[in-house]
């Protein structure tokens, strides 16, 4: 029918009819690319448990988020991977040590409580994978727990009985002393510690890959450890300046947290001068607890604290609008 | 023209489809459709009715007040006044004339000779531009002799657009091309009348055939400068291209006359010439009819009243159309009827396929703040779409979200795909409706 040929089904929207390739799924998955080499080298480490534990916490992670939406009848959109990033990021801030069930109950508390209780992905207002952490704390025997490094002295996959345990280098500077590793060794990796945060070196490569892809700026990473490396270097601890503030640089989960949990987009601020102060906020804590606190590391608290002053950060710093009035712009 | 304005983002130029594409006269078809309401302002009152005789460049609505005529743009017979699918996507009082095919010029219509350009006034080239029925041809369609009449005096920069951002659209650069001496003589009726010495024409730099060919047919004396801007959407958006070339900021709320601007765009400019010199009324423009899934992407020379359907039927497509759009991908507006007749404000029509879908279900933002690194308006999408969701009047106004131009630039980037300039849609009539309220 001739006259009828305009009666496509036609698909009418508002503008803009076209977009970005880049999409919530490919920045999610290039942050998994960016983890992937701090994951090869947690298994070289610490043997086949290291990806056992981030497997388990993966899927784990995603499974509650689908029941969650099952359960709650939501639209599932375990596609965007979001979940299996906050699974992976999980088992980095774990010891290799850990029991299947802890980190089980952790990726519960992770994506329930955390994440899907405040409304799913961008909603939430602490990052899941360190609030997970922080509460399996309440077993804090599991989380301290430190293996040698060296793939002989891996934990099995089923038991963790036979591990060589020792203490971290930040445990050493805890008490005021120099590590027993040398700068260099904390640099490559060559430390006992969480999963994924041991290797500097290749927490670098993934921030450059990031950094390539365009998925997040560096402003947040650099000036959180430009931060931590300017107060270690004022406030050292022993003679040795330089190699203080290189072992609180390189050490502990400054690399991990800087790079892929400070920078997580939904719980740190939209504008630019809300993320300097947010940053420069993390790197303050995560001395004070290092120095202070009664616990070794401050990386995930410092964040945790953070986190929860987004809101008030987002008010600093926003855009003066094209063709402000004068006045306006001054008062801004 | 040192100067970039902030944010805007890159999308697929998509030029490709149809540069390089002569400009074709598309044959006017056997019935043609004439909105009596082609511009922004007071709708025409039809001065022809059923079974009336017309010609061609006849003039047949005008009105009081805000408002520009239209002509007739092909001999014939009246065959109804009727309310007609608009591409504006409500129906409009339209003029339906069956085609005889003579092309009969109206007797009104007289050339003019340079002598007799010369000697004409700056308001009586007003007065003619009214009466051609020129509007701005960029797609807003703002009555140009008002813009024209209103800048005498304020004006001290005027700026043809050739910007031309919008993926896919080619329609002024191939008239940039083709015909660059009526631009340019378009541009010297302009400068009189505004009483300046120099003017400017910009466009991006991913067109240099079109800056060649208008650089050779200037002279020194001419005091016309040709602006090159980087290739970034949205150059072309009357306020980022002032601030482009003049580094002046348009004030929120305001007109560029504000700043001593005015800006025509590059059809506009070549309308005046064809008015003012051939006498000929507006009755049709060059239409780019691309589209990733269009068999032969074309620039036709089309009459208004021609059916969008008419003009895809003469490029083929490869499979059925997602969407079809009057304008560019990124401001287009989507139609749902393709007996929609092409109009003055239509630069192009753009047939997408399925593929080009990225709407998702309960989008989520990530709070990544890419929009506000794209707004070239430099407000922040991510605030003003959470005032929207908590339906906070008050947070919108404080947002801004008057200021939003629409140009997409935020949802197109959005990786969550949230329906960032819908959503600013909907806040600007809330906003309204609130003012509305307040007032009664």
């Amino acid at each position: 029918m001739a006259q009828m040929k305009y009666f496509y089904e036609l698909t009418i929207s508002s503008s803009p009819h076209v977009h970005s390739p880049v999409t919530t799924r490919t920045i999610m998955r290039d942050v998994l690319i960016a983890l992937a080499p701090s994951l090869a080298w947690a298994v070289y480490q610490f043997g086949f448990r290291a990806l056992m534990v981030t497997l388990v916490s993966v899927a784990a992670c995603v499974f509650f988020e689908w029941l969650w939406c099952r359960l709650a009848k939501r639209h599932c959109k375990i596609y965007d991977l979001s979940a299996v990033v906050t699974g992976t990021l999980l088992a980095f801030v774990c010891p290799v040590t850990i029991p299947y069930w802890t980190i089980v109950l952790g990726a519960a508390f992770a994506i329930i409580l955390v994440k899907m209780l405040f409304g799913g992905l961008g909603r939430n207002i602490v990052n899941p994978a360190l609030a997970g952490r922080a509460f399996l704390f309440s077993w804090p025997t599991v989380m301290n727990t430190w293996v040698k490094p060296g793939f002989q002295n891996a934990p099995g996959l089923l038991s963790t009985a036979d591990a060589v345990t020792a203490a971290t280098p930040l445990a050493n500077m805890h008490q005021g002393l120099m590590p027993e590793v040398s700068a260099w060794d904390l640099f490559l990796g060559n430390v006992g510690g969480c999963l994924g945060e041991t290797s500097a070196l290749l927490l670098l490569v993934g921030f450059g890959y990031l950094l390539a892809r365009k998925v997040i700026s560096p402003r947040i990473p650099v000036v959180y450890i430009g931060t931590v490396a300017v107060l270690s270097f004022l406030f050292p601890q022993g003679n040795d300046r330089i190699g203080w503030m290189l072992a609180q640089v390189f050490s502990g989960g400054l690399m991990l947290g800087a790079i892929f949990m400070a920078t997580d987009y939904v719980t740190s601020p939209v504008t630019k001068l809300g993320q300097l102060v947010y940053a420069v906020g993390c790197g303050v804590l995560t001395i004070l607890i290092r120095y202070f606190g009664s616990y070794n590391e401050g990386v995930s608290y410092a964040i945790l604290v953070m986190n929860a002053c987004v809101v008030l950060l987002d008010r600093i710093g926003r855009p003066v609008k094209f063709g402000a009035p004068k006045k306006e712009a001054a008062k801004q | 023209m040192a100067f970039s304005f902030f944010g805007g983002v890159h999308p697929e130029e998509n030029k490709w489809y149809a540069c390089d594409k002569q400009t074709q006269a598309f044959p006017a078809p056997d019935v043609v459709v004439i909105p009596l309401s082609q511009h922004i302002g007071a709708p025409c009152k039809p001065l022809v009715k059923k079974g009336d005789l017309v010609t061609l460049g006849q003039k047949i609505g005008d009105n009081q007040g805000l408002c520009v005529p239209v002509h007739a743009s092909v001999s014939g017979k009246v065959k109804a006044v009727e309310a007609r699918a608009h591409t504006s996507g409500t129906t409009v009082m339209s003029v339906v004339i069956e085609n005889d095919h003579l092309d009969t010029l109206s007797p009104e219509i007289q050339p003019r000779s340079q002598e007799q350009v010369d000697a004409l006034t700056p308001q009586e080239l007003v007065q003619i531009i009214r009466e051609g029925g020129v509007v701005g041809m960029g797609g807003a369609t703002f009555p140009t002799h008002v813009k024209l009449s209103g800048g005498i005096g304020k004006v001290d920069t005027v700026i043809i657009n050739a910007g031309e951002c919008e993926p896919f659209i080619t329609a002024d650069d191939r008239l940039c091309r083709e015909q660059p001496e009526k631009l340019i003589a378009g541009l010297k009726i302009i400068m009189k009348i505004l009483g300046l010495k120099e003017g400017h024409i910009a466009l991006e730099d991913n067109k240099p055939e079109a800056a060649k060919a208008l650089q050779a047919q200037l002279a020194a004396s001419d005091g016309i400068h040709i602006d090159v801007l980087p290739a970034k959407y949205p150059q072309g958006a009357e306020k980022q291209l002032i601030y482009a070339v003049t580094g002046r900021e348009v004030p929120s709320g305001g007109l560029p006359a504000a700043v001593g601007c005015a800006v025509f765009n590059a059809a506009t400019c070549k309308a005046v010439c064809d008015v003012v010199y051939d006498g000929m009324p507006l009755v049709k423009r060059i239409v780019t009819v691309s589209g990733d899934i269009l068999m032969e992407p074309k620039n036709l020379l089309v009459p208004f009243g021609t059916s969008f359907n008419d003009l895809i039927d003469a490029c083929g497509h490869s499979e059925y159309p997602y969407k079809v759009l009057s304008g560019g991908p990124m401001m287009g507006v989507a139609q749902y009827d393709l007996s929609v007749p092409t109009i003055k404000g239509v630069n192009a029509i753009t047939v997408l396929g399925r593929h080009n879908e990225y709407a998702v279900d309960e989008p989520q933002c990530l709070r990544c703040g890419k929009c506000i690194d794209a707004c070239p308006m430099k407000l922040m999408p991510v605030l003003m779409y959470k005032a929207l969701q908590s339906n906070d009047v008050e947070e919108m106004k404080a947002n801004n979200v008057v200021d939003c131009i629409e140009c997409g630039c935020c949802a197109y980037t959005c990786p969550a795909s949230v329906p960032l300039v819908l959503g600013f849609r909907v806040a600007k009539q809330r906003i309204r409706n609130e003012a509305a309220k307040a007032k009664a």
